[in-house]
């Protein structure tokens, strides 16, 4: 049940988007992003909804995972649409029932504003998808780079994020565990009222909590075993360079973004 | 009389209709009677765990089913409800799952979600306690004070407490120290006296299952390779290495003694080895 979150996974592979640099690719969606937000007409939704079916097949990441992922969004999604088809005020009147107005204008914002949502999502998840959470940090970590000049802690942010992010699988499956062991002593997570059900998660949060903490000494105690005093004097096996690959990207996504933006004033 | 636990024809599968489909149980029978004390064993991956949820209606199985004193424990909410208390599962590491203020309020967890009145719980808190060598005193500090070992007793004991009928421990004495081992299993044989209760233990000790069990059950890659007396089992020595297994180290000494040509059948306990080694001593004199 709780193993279905797949938000964030990372799929293997060795398609060009794996391969490049994390730093790029994170840039890339950055602009992706501007470019989604300034886009204001169909052609140049079309153009961009494009080039991320064309980079989703290019991954190889199988089209149903994004599906998927999206499930546990399908409130969010229903909703914004909702709200943009019923208060959106407009000329064109298409139906009036009981005080709500649905306009034309309103049909035309909803679909819009849905498309931006799930571009910006899809786009998202391509990166996680084709990047792992330990390049996804490293290529942060380097990006941010420059703030440690003004005392920022990178270094133990990313760390921190990284191990995090590792720990999340392994948090997942000590609560499975643990609420099979409540369950065999009669605990019951599936019926009663809401106070009801909210106090029957103490006997699976008390003992997740302090399993997590024991983790976190051991990881600790096992981080400085092997010598881990952070940032300072430290060297990376996989130095991150940029590629002819990554240039390419670049000047892509750097088109992609004039392209809207001239869409945008011009109004064509 | 009829027996305690049926297992019929279970199987279960994993994530069925999925590319991670995965058969964990395939055809499983067997049938349990009350009092016995049945070792389970078989290599990391057999099918144990899931075994074990099935019998107190923690998984649904795939097909086949679960009979609990004669009646399918899914044929009603109810009777899976009672099949939880009936069939008290000790997980690995059980010491993990405690969570209250005190050891009392702990143990007191399951005949609490049983629906018992207060004296009733008093009276299992202090004897489940006491089955598993908490001192009353322990009974008002805080599990998170106590030693690995005393946790440990304290978690059995909150599921002892509910008075199972059949009481299914996996590795009750992982990573414990040797007098910590001893008296645990000691323990759970103390319950099984006193109540009449089924015992099913998954052990990777092979002394601990030859010495205790009455019967023990062998899985191999999600079957049941054998369901016989410890005797039996281990005279099957070859197929249990090839499964990944091991046997007693008496069984083994006895073996290589055998090879070495003297006149010794296969045992598999220390006390039938020291009445072996005595009949060939006697043996010896008289010749």
């Amino acid at each position: 049940m709780l193993k279905d979150i797949t938000l964030g996974q990372y799929f293997p592979g060795n398609s060009i988007i794996h391969r490049l640099d994390p730093r790029t690719k994170l840039i890339v969606l950055l602009v992706y992003i501007v470019a989604l937000f300034c886009a204001v007409n169909w052609i140049s939704y079309g153009v961009i909804l494009v080039i991320l079916l064309v980079s989703i097949h290019i991954s190889k990441v199988p089209g149903k995972s994004f599906l998927r992922g999206m499930k546990p969004l399908v409130f969010i999604l229903i909703f914004t649409a909702i709200l943009n088809l019923f208060f959106t005020q407009g000329e064109t009147v298409l139906v009036h029932f009981w005080g709500i107005t649905i306009t034309l204008e309103g049909v035309v914002r909803a679909v819009f504003m849905l498309g931006r949502i799930l571009m910006l999502i899809t786009g998202t998840f391509l990166l996680t998808y084709t990047t792992s959470p330990i390049s996804l940090t490293d290529g942060l970590e380097s990006l941010l780079g420059p703030l440690k000049k003004i005392h920022v802690p990178v270094h133990e942010l990313s760390m921190m994020m990284c191990i995090a992010l590792r720990f999340i699988p392994t948090l997942i499956e000590e609560t499975d565990k643990i609420m099979a062991a409540q369950k065999a002593r009669g605990a019951d997570f599936e019926t009663g009222k809401l106070m009801e059900r909210v106090r029957a998660l103490i006997p699976i949060l008390v003992p997740l909590f302090i399993s997590a903490f024991r983790r976190a000494d051991e990881l600790a105690t096992a981080m400085e075993c092997r010598c881990y005093q952070g940032d300072v004097g430290r060297t990376k096996m996989k130095l991150l360079r940029y590629h002819l690959h990554d240039f390419v990207t670049f000047g892509v996504s750097a088109a992609l973004l004039a392209g809207v933006l001239i869409l945008r004033n011009f109004g064509l | 009389m009829a027996p305690i636990l049926e297992i019929k024809d279970l199987t279960h599968v994993y994530s069925a209709g999925t590319p991670f489909e995965h058969t964990a149980l395939n055809h499983v029978s067997f049938s349990v009677e009350r009092g016995e004390f049945i070792g389970i064993i078989g290599h990391t991956g057999s099918g144990k765990s899931t075994l074990m949820q099935h019998m107190n209606g923690l998984l649904k199985p795939t097909s086949g089913s679960v009979v609990l004193d004669g009646k399918d424990i899914w044929s009603d909410k109810i009777l899976t409800r009672q099949a939880r208390f009936r069939v008290g599962l000790v997980f690995q590491y059980p010491e993990y799952q405690l969570f209250e203020e005190t050891v009392y309020k702990d143990i007191a967890f399951g005949p609490k979600n049983m629906g018992l009145d207060a004296k009733e719980i008093d009276r299992r808190v202090r004897e489940s306690a006491d089955f598993v060598g908490v001192t009353p005193e322990q009974l008002e500090v805080s599990p998170f004070d106590l030693s690995g070992g005393q946790k440990r007793r304290v978690a059995i004991a909150g599921v002892i407490a509910m008075e199972p009928e059949v009481l299914i421990l996996d590795e009750p004495t992982a990573g414990l120290d040797p007098i910590g081992r001893a008296e645990i299993l000691e323990n759970i044989e103390r319950y099984r006296k006193a109540k009449n209760a089924t015992i099913m233990m998954v052990s990777h000790s092979m002394n601990d299952v030859a010495r205790l069990t009455d019967r023990l059950l062998v899985m191999n890659h999600a079957e049941l390779a054998m369901d016989a007396v410890p005797g039996e089992v281990f005279r099957r020595t070859d197929e249990l290495l090839e499964m990944g297994l091991d046997i007693p180290d008496v069984t083994r000494v006895f073996l290589r003694l055998r090879e070495l040509g003297l006149p010794v059948e296969p045992i598999y306990t220390m006390e039938q080895a020291i009445s072996a080694l005595r009949q060939l001593k006697e043996g010896a004199a008289h010749a």
